[in-house]
């Protein structure tokens, strides 16, 4: 058989990338979040935060773990399928995640360990520790869009010989699109982390266990998706508007937007189409006439460039982005929903008891997931088929690896990663299952992570009053 | 080769030391908890299993992030030669990887797992014996060179595939078993401890077999390495190099002969330190052996300077807090306590 390493090779990124993106997106918000909450248990000593914090804490670990090694696969995959994109693009991109590694990954790798097992740490310490975590989780997150940024909108460098060189770091690492993109995935990353908390709580309130703490984290997540669920939609705008200056061909696939028609003055808003390539048309288009224009252009008339604007092999698959931000966007409001209803209810001291809406709200926690995976794929997709936007297309950037071996190692990353993960939610589960009441840990086997323990019993007493 | 003067002769030599000092990190402090890993199955008892992941518990996700900084400071430092030697190198990378993620993995769900855990005890093992070998592998089928054209990888995905380069696995293997025991001999007390100790006397000749072999094998295929080794006046400057390998490997003998806790730890660091020296005094200015040089594969001088610039200031500090966490942690994992 005959295997093309160049689909394969994007296939296999693909599904890495998207693997390793839901735990990243979980950790950062999770991270911030028991931080929060272990400043407010330090704040205001009541013990339920605490509790709590702990709780998440286990289900960080495993959430952390299978973000951590999915994230080291990425590390080498930018050299093993995509050397020619290292080479060519190296010099910039490379910093930016030599700076990741730096910055982040050291600071939240290293105090994980305090996070996870300092129980007899001064509490100080611990707090320390999980605000540091909290840091380099948003750290990490900061360089890698940046990267991504750039690879979308690239500025502050040269082409010399094919190659590209950086002239002005500060235009590299703060390039047009990487502001927009950092407010929107870290918003993105918190409102994924407060929907599963509101399942968690919502599974709690509904059955009747551990109600106080389920209370507290519907109280917490519905505060916190109210606010931050609408104002994703403005910054998401922002983001848009954004795209269509640097990116026009990515906002005519995301619209199903092929031409402007003779005579028609402005953009439909296309709810729904099958967009079909060859004929270079939707099928089935359900539009409302300028409501694209108002969107796009804030006005009533203007225009965008359609997709025939470009040509054909200037133009991302049209089919995936479209869906994608449909979802994408669908998702959104459904939050924007949730936030506004929870909190009415809350304020009529009715959410506790309006069984129809803790109900499903037991189920709710993929929803940030999915809309985190749908606007990579728009975003990605959409950049199509350059991999550095302007500089590199996708095919020129692959590996000089024959088509077995990538399929090979395709192969195995489902088995392996289809394995691990089903562990991981499965695992997850049961520690949700378990409730945050068995939380009051004991250290794992002798662990000697209480300092001074046999040498110096006088100071121990004094790192262990502080604490519990 | 290269012969320049200024920056563009001085930036390429900083940053392959300091990838060495990098990838010596990795190999020492990853070494010993995918060591542990590897002597997991020959563990007495389950109490003893969670004695041995407890004592490597807090460290293993910021031991692992040293490989992330060898990789990424590859790209970043070197980038021809990442996009040349990960190609090359492209099965055996993505085996290790995988590797990895199920020993990764299997370190947290083992602790949340009741009835499944012995099946998380053997993708621990399994991973981490894996993960240890493809990076013998590794390291062989890049002493061994890689076939280069129009600044590309030109070979085929098994070229790495050698009796040399499978030996230099096996030998992985064996030198992180070895460590992993003396880190053990460190860091637990009673029958874990005692064991550990026998496995060490029993794994220090083998490593120094397999340390041997290499060191005679390298130079007798490779004449660029004979060449490096075996003139003159190399020869007086690097004959020190194995007769201090063999001096040490008799005092952490001795260390463990007489009951010494944390020394052979030590020691064996050195041990590992004076191969990888020699791994290095062999390649050096090689970065894609035998083609490309660290002048010829380095990145623009203006990247390097960026990331020379953060990584001054970043790596005490990284250093730093890393010591301040084995500090926190340091003393010995007791047997038989709770479980969560």
């Amino acid at each position: 058989m005959d295997f093309d390493p160049t689909i394969l090779a994007r296939i296999q990124f693909a599904f890495t990338v998207s693997f390793h993106i839901i735990f990243p997106s979980f950790t950062i918000g999770l991270a911030a979040y028991i931080a929060t909450l272990e400043v407010l248990w330090v704040a205001t000593g009541h013990e339920r935060y605490h509790r709590i914090a702990r709780f998440f804490t286990k289900i960080f670990a495993v959430s952390f773990a299978m973000g951590v090694v999915s994230g080291i696969v990425l590390s080498y995959q930018f050299g093993t399928n995509w050397s020619r994109f290292s080479h060519v693009v190296g010099n910039v991109v490379g910093p930016l995640i030599g700076y990741e590694v730096l910055t982040a990954f050291f600071l939240e790798a290293t105090f994980l360990g305090i996070m996870l097992f300092g129980y007899r740490v001064p509490r100080g310490l611990h707090v320390f520790a999980c605000v540091m975590v909290a840091l380099g989780t948003t750290l990490s997150a900061f360089w890698i869009l940046s990267a991504n940024s750039w690879m979308q909108t690239p500025a502050g460098h040269e082409i010399i010989d094919g190659i590209a060189h950086p002239v002005d770091w500060l235009a590299v690492i703060f390039n047009p699109s990487f502001p927009y993109r950092l407010a929107h995935m870290v918003t993105a990353c918190y409102l994924t982390t407060a929907f599963v908390v509101l399942a968690v709580g919502a599974r709690y309130v509904y059955a009747g266990r551990y109600p106080e703490d389920g209370r507290t984290m519907m109280r917490m997540a519905l505060g916190l998706i109210a606010i931050l669920a609408p104002l994703q939609a403005f910054i998401g705008d922002a983001h848009g508007l954004n795209t269509l200056k640097h990116q026009p061909a990515k906002i005519a696939a995301v619209e199903g937007h092929w031409e402007n028609e003779p005579g028609e003055s402005g953009v439909p808003l296309v709810l729904f189409a099958i967009p079909n390539e060859e004929a270079e048309r939707n099928d089935y288009q359900i539009a409302i006439p300028h409501l694209g224009s108002l969107i796009l252009t804030h006005s009533w008339t203007d225009t965008i460039q359609g997709l025939k604007d470009f040509a054909r092999d200037e133009r991302p698959p049209v089919a995936i982005p479209f869906f994608a931000f449909r979802v994408m966007v669908g998702m959104g409001l459904l939050m924007i929903a949730i936030g506004w209803l929870g909190v009415w209810l809350l304020w009529r001291r009715r959410l506790f008891e309006t069984d129809w809406f803790l109900a499903p709200l037991r189920h709710i926690w993929p929803i940030g997931f999915i809309t985190i995976l749908s606007g990579w794929f728009v975003t990605e997709v959409g950049r199509q088929p350059w991999v550095a936007y302007g500089i590199l297309r996708t095919a020129d950037a692959v590996s000089p690896v024959e088509g077995w071996a990538v399929a090979t190692t395709l192969a195995l990353f489902v088995v392996v990663y289809g394995i691990v993960f089903s562990g991981g939610i499965y695992y997850i589960n049961r520690l949700i299952a378990k409730g945050p009441q068995g939380s009051a840990v004991e250290p794992p086997v002798g662990l000697p992570n209480r300092p001074l323990a046999s040498a110096h019993k006088a100071t121990r007493a004094a790192i262990d009053n502080p604490g519990e | 080769m290269f012969v320049g003067s200024g920056m563009e002769w001085y930036l390429p030599v900083i940053w392959s030391l300091l990838l060495a000092i990098a990838i010596a990190m990795y190999v020492v402090l990853d070494g010993f908890d995918l060591g542990m890993g590897i002597l997991f199955p020959f563990a007495a008892s389950e109490r003893e299993k969670d004695q041995m992941m407890s004592s490597v518990a807090p460290f293993w996700d910021g031991n692992e992030t040293w490989l992330v900084l060898g990789g990424g400071g590859l790209l970043v430092a070197f980038p021809l030669a990442y996009s040349i030697v990960m190609p090359a190198l492209y099965l055996p990378v993505i085996f290790m990887l995988l590797a990895l993620v199920f020993r990764g993995v299997a370190f947290e769900f083992r602790h949340v797992a009741d009835t499944s855990r012995f099946l998380w005890n053997i993708a621990f093992a399994g991973g981490s014996t894996l993960a240890a070998f493809f990076q013998g592998v590794l390291l062989g089928g890049f002493v061994q060179g890689i076939k280069v054209e129009n600044n590309a990888f030109a070979g085929g995905p098994l070229d790495w595939a050698t009796p040399f380069a499978l030996l230099c696995g096996f030998g992985v293997v064996a030198g992180y078993a070895l460590i992993g025991s003396v880190w053990l001999v460190m860091k637990t007390e009673g029958a874990a401890a005692t064991r550990s100790r026998a496995r060490a006397k029993m794994l220090l000749p083998v490593v120094l077999v397999f340390m041997g072999i290499i060191s005679l094998w390298t130079p007798l295929a490779f004449p660029r390495i004979a060449e490096r080794w075996f003139t003159t006046p190399n020869l007086f400057y690097l004959a020190p190099v194995p007769l201090l390998t063999l001096a040490l490997a008799y005092a952490v003998w001795r260390w463990l002969e007489r009951g010494y806790e944390n020394l052979p730890f030590f020691g064996v660091i050195g041990l590992f330190l004076l191969g990888y020296f020699g791994i290095g005094v062999s390649i050096f200015p090689y970065l894609v052996p035998p083609v490309l040089t660290v002048w010829e594969t380095a990145a623009a001088p203006a990247s390097q300077v960026f990331m020379l610039i953060g990584t001054v200031f970043l790596l005490p500090v990284i250093l730093g807090y890393i010591a301040f966490v084995y500090w926190l942690f340091r003393g010995k994992v007791r047997e038989g306590e709770g479980y969560h």
